[in-house]
């Protein structure tokens, strides 16, 4: 079976034949800019945060078998790298979560302009890391 | 992609099996709205999850215990977990949609990371609700 889009590869060249279209360039030819930058920050913090759950699972597990289950999860998030995870954590939650709003303005048809695109962008990646800082600010104070 | 030696410009699918949203992945709008939905959901969801946590941060098990069992946390909670991980399904479906090739492997791919997911779900679902029960 052939797909509609595999048809669509087709073309004649200057002599005639039936010959194959070239594929457009993948990412790696074009200047990297930031509407494509964060939509690959996107899927890239989307797969981190599915592999998040592992840890929110474990954590939710851990409290529903015994204290020394719990105990063991709070001194594996509290140690470095473990701090470290869960910073990261919070960062591609709140850039996922942010970015994620930006999509669905786009899907109810606003911000589609040039510059519009840019700064909603730009403003993803200000609000995601001030929220972020903030969290773990107040986080800390009252840790 | 490998160019073939003679392409031809046959095509069996019609332009409304398309339409129908029967695409490489059996499925259409669906999993569109899905998404959608889920991350509309997801977005006071996650920011009363991140909320709620840093207002128990550093206490123990039985703190955590009670905030679970408190009715609306738990309806909450349960939410949470429900939108999250369906959402999670949706994106990680179309990741290797993209990137994993050939019928047999992503097929493959995709019930594990299906059972996976429900399996993780299951747990996370079952975990609360002990919690909820027993404190």
């Amino acid at each position: 079976m052939k797909d509609m889009r595999e048809a669509l590869m087709v073309g004649r060249n200057s002599e005639g034949r039936l010959v194959r279209r070239p594929l457009s360039p993948h990412l790696q030819i074009y200047r990297p800019q930031i509407t494509t930058m964060l939509s690959v920050v996107h899927r890239a913090t989307g797969i981190g945060l599915a592999g998040g759950t592992l840890l929110l699972v474990w954590w939710l597990a851990a409290a529903a078998t015994s204290d020394a289950a719990f105990a063991t999860v709070q001194a594996v998030i509290g140690s470095i790298p473990g701090l470290v995870l869960l910073f990261l954590w919070t960062l591609a939650l709140f850039f996922h979560l942010c970015n994620g709003a930006r999509h669905l303005l786009w899907d109810v048809g606003l911000g589609f302009e040039k510059g519009q695109y840019r700064s909603s962008g730009q403003a993803v990646i200000i609000v995601a890391g001030g929220l972020t800082v903030f969290a773990w600010v107040v986080g800390l104070l009252m840790g | 992609m490998s160019q073939p030696e003679d392409p031809t410009l046959a095509i069996m699918r019609s332009a409304l099996g398309r339409v129908r949203g029967l695409g490489p992945a059996r499925s259409g709008v669906k999993h569109w709205w899905g998404q959608r939905v889920t991350a509309l959901a997801l977005v006071p969801l996650g920011l009363w999850f991140v909320y709620s946590v840093l207002s128990m941060e550093g206490e123990g098990r039985l703190r955590m215990a009670h905030w679970v069992a408190a009715p609306v946390d738990t309806v909450l909670l349960l939410a949470l977990l429900l939108a999250a991980f369906h959402h999670m399904q949706l994106g990680l479906q179309v990741v290797i949609e993209d990137y994993v090739h050939g019928e047999g492997a992503r097929t493959l791919a995709q019930l594990a990371m299906r059972a996976l997911t429900v399996l993780l779900a299951l747990t996370a679902i079952v975990s609360v609700l002990k919690l909820a029960f027993t404190f």
